[in-house]
């Protein structure tokens, strides 16, 4: 007769871990809560920091940075109108007309000076096309008075309402606009107040004002020249990818062309990424750390209890390794109950809450680094794998020691123990 | 041929500075289909002798052949397929597994060895209808009496047909009529069977139905009639 493979007798070891688990039911539930709580803990409030990163990225990127931008190579390091590039050739169209860019435009953007009949300061003049504009930035959806641009020849520009307070103008006056033209020259322009934006954050508003992208190029005297086109994909995590065969046909350009993903332009909004992420992994890890232990001490104390019966085992002929395995066992319907609970219990409060929650009590130190007044927590399916595996491997990791111990019992000492 | 033989056992005990012979030069061999009773006060020997066959303390001197086969080197999981290919353990104190049924306790052993579910399960309610527990299959341990626990406890030792079967002091927790139903089945299973049994016992009563009786004093055989 040949025995089996301690493997081969996991239906009894299921068996007997299942039941064993209950015969301290009160010590398992609170176990179930703890691993419930601490994996609800984990995903809750990672969704709700997502959220937050989500926000900035979100709101970075539609405030005029958009997935992927291409500029003339020394534009980023002076955006002067002189390092303006050629509108997109057509190869270059029809990478940006690939099924991978959602949208895409071409702007004039250069430094300038706004002065109305009081005030006087620096912003940045944005001359854009109004349709394709339409989906890549805010500008369109945040006229709250007035009107938006009609045209790429509209002749009124639009300003934020904070700039607005501060030049003490109002809509339909008229505002100058000053700056330089490709040979130097100081060139200046009239321009009518047709539309006032809000933005979120409202630090926006002061900053730039939106004129017709060929008005800006006549005022300017650019001609066709422009200072970037933008292209937005269809996740910003994707940028990268989405960079790349753009690169490559804008290094065949005859003029030298910069293809930039939003990460490396904003260099510190693109660590926000792997920064959470990391994180998000040292937070799981250090919340069931501290679980483990409450794991590793039931496990102890069921193992305790039931001294006498792991020295029956042995003594009726069950190996070592199949001790060890059925104590294993208890410990993943324990991690496996309690994660499904968790992950459950997580999703349950997160799905009302994804209308956003109103933090506006707190918006203002907020804004300042980039964020909304309204929070949208971001349940990402990762996170939830992400907290299971840990849970699951570190589990499994610190029940390696009551296991380990139980199998290497004794059987005299155990059958005798009272 | 013998079903166990034991030559020259040593096992010491340390308390405090006293060394104690749990076993002192013990020799002895028991046939196939043997029915032996060891006997003698409390420390004098007993269960150390059972434990030591059973493989489950390792003598500090000495030799033990089980079937033929000498267990004197085997590691702790060689010595559980040996317990578990030969031997038949009946304990005191019933020792089930209190999460289990009667037919699931019995179940266990054929469990582990690999036995079909469906042969597990015909062995078991056979065997269990053999020491009087028909319709009792599906209780758990606390839902039993004494008597009807080691009656599991001896449905679970017999029930792969081991060669020998080890009891310390099985009829300790019994009333007497339990102990004589238990009695006769031992010997029944003795004289159909031809298992060799080796009990530890205090019981007079016990001692009655043995073949052998063999007394046991600090650790020494100081008696071995043969009846």
């Amino acid at each position: 007769m040949m025995p089996v493979s301690p493997f081969k007798l996991s239906g009894v070891l299921w068996v007997l871990a299942w039941r064993n688990l209950w015969r301290n039911y009160r010590r398992t539930l609170i176990m179930l809560t703890a691993i419930a709580v601490g994996v609800w803990a984990m995903i809750f409030l990672t969704a709700m920091m997502r959220g937050m990163v989500d926000d900035m990225v979100r709101g970075s990127t539609s405030t005029l940075l958009g997935h992927v931008q291409l500029h003339h190579p020394q534009y980023r390091d002076d955006p002067n109108i002189v390092n303006s590039m050629p509108p997109p050739s057509t190869s270059l169209q029809q990478a940006l007309n690939s099924e991978s860019v959602v949208a895409w435009t071409t702007r004039v953007r250069v430094p300038a000076v706004i002065s109305s009949e009081r005030e006087t300061t620096g912003i940045t003049l944005v001359g854009i096309d109004p349709e394709s504009e339409r989906p890549l930035s805010f500008i369109a959806h945040k006229i709250t008075e007035g009107r938006y641009l009609e045209s790429p020849n509209d002749r009124g520009v639009i300003l934020g309402k904070r700039l607005v307070d501060k030049l003490e103008t109002r809509l339909g006056k008229r505002v100058v606009l000053m700056s330089q033209d490709p040979d130097n020259n100081v060139v200046d322009r009239g321009f009518r107040v047709v539309g006032i934006y809000r933005s979120d954050p409202s630090m926006i508003e002061e900053q730039f004002a939106f004129v017709g992208r060929t008005t800006a190029q006549g005022f300017l005297h650019m001609g066709e020249q422009i200072s970037e086109v933008e292209v937005l994909g269809s996740d910003y995590r994707q940028a990268k990818s989405l960079a790349v065969p753009l690169r490559q046909t804008a290094n065949n350009e005859t003029v030298p062309i910069e293809v930039l993903s939003w990460t490396e332009i904003d260099r510190y909004l693109g660590s926000m990424l792997p920064m959470m992420d990391g994180f998000v992994l040292v937070w799981i890890i250090v919340v069931f750390t501290a679980l483990s232990f409450g794991l590793v001490n039931t496990l102890a104390m069921a193992v305790f209890e039931r001294v006498r019966e792991i020295g029956l085992m042995q003594a009726l002929g069950m190996k070592p390794q199949a001790i060890m395995l059925q104590v294993l066992f208890e410990s993943i319907f324990l991690l496996v109950i309690g994660l499904v609970i968790g992950n459950l219990s997580a999703w349950l409060t997160i799905l009302p809450l994804q209308s956003g929650i109103d933090i506006s009590v707190v918006a203002q130190g907020l804004e300042m680094g980039g964020m909304s007044s309204m929070l949208y927590p971001s349940l990402q399916i990762e996170d939830m794998i992400l907290a299971t595996v840990v849970v699951l491997l570190l589990g499994m990791g610190a029940s390696l020691l009551p296991a380990w111990r139980a199998a290497r019992l004794d059987p005299i000492k155990a059958l005798t123990k009272h | 041929m013998s079903a166990v033989t034991c030559q020259g056992l040593v096992k010491r005990f340390q308390q405090g500075d006293q060394t104690i012979y749990g076993l002192d030069h013990v020799d002895l061999s028991v046939a196939e289909g043997g029915f032996l009773c060891l006997s003698g006060p409390s420390g004098s020997g007993k269960t150390t002798l059972l434990n030591a066959i059973g493989g489950l303390d390792k003598p500090d001197q000495g030799s033990i052949t089980i079937a033929g086969c000498c267990i004197d080197a085997l590691s702790k999981g060689q010595l559980a397929d040996m317990r578990l290919s030969n031997i038949g353990f009946v304990f005191q104190a019933y020792n089930l597994i209190p999460v289990l049924s009667a037919r699931e306790n019995v179940e266990f052993v054929m469990q582990v060895q690999g036995l079909s579910a469906s042969e597990r399960r015909q062995a078991a309610d056979d065997i269990l209808r053999e020491v009087g527990l028909q319709g009792l299959e599906d209780r758990r341990p606390a839902q039993l009496s004494g008597g009807q626990q080691q009656r599991v406890a001896v449905a679970r030792a017999i029930v792969s047909k081991p060669a020998l079967v080890l009891a310390d002091e099985p009829t300790a927790n019994l009333d007497s009529h339990t102990a004589e139903q238990l009695m006769n089945l031992f010997v029944e299973l003795n004289v159909k069977h031809k298992v060799t049994f080796i009990i530890a016992t205090h019981d007079t009563r016990v001692m009655e139905y043995a073949k052998r009786l063999i007394r046991m004093v600090d650790g020494k055989i100081v008696e071995d009639e043969i009846r």
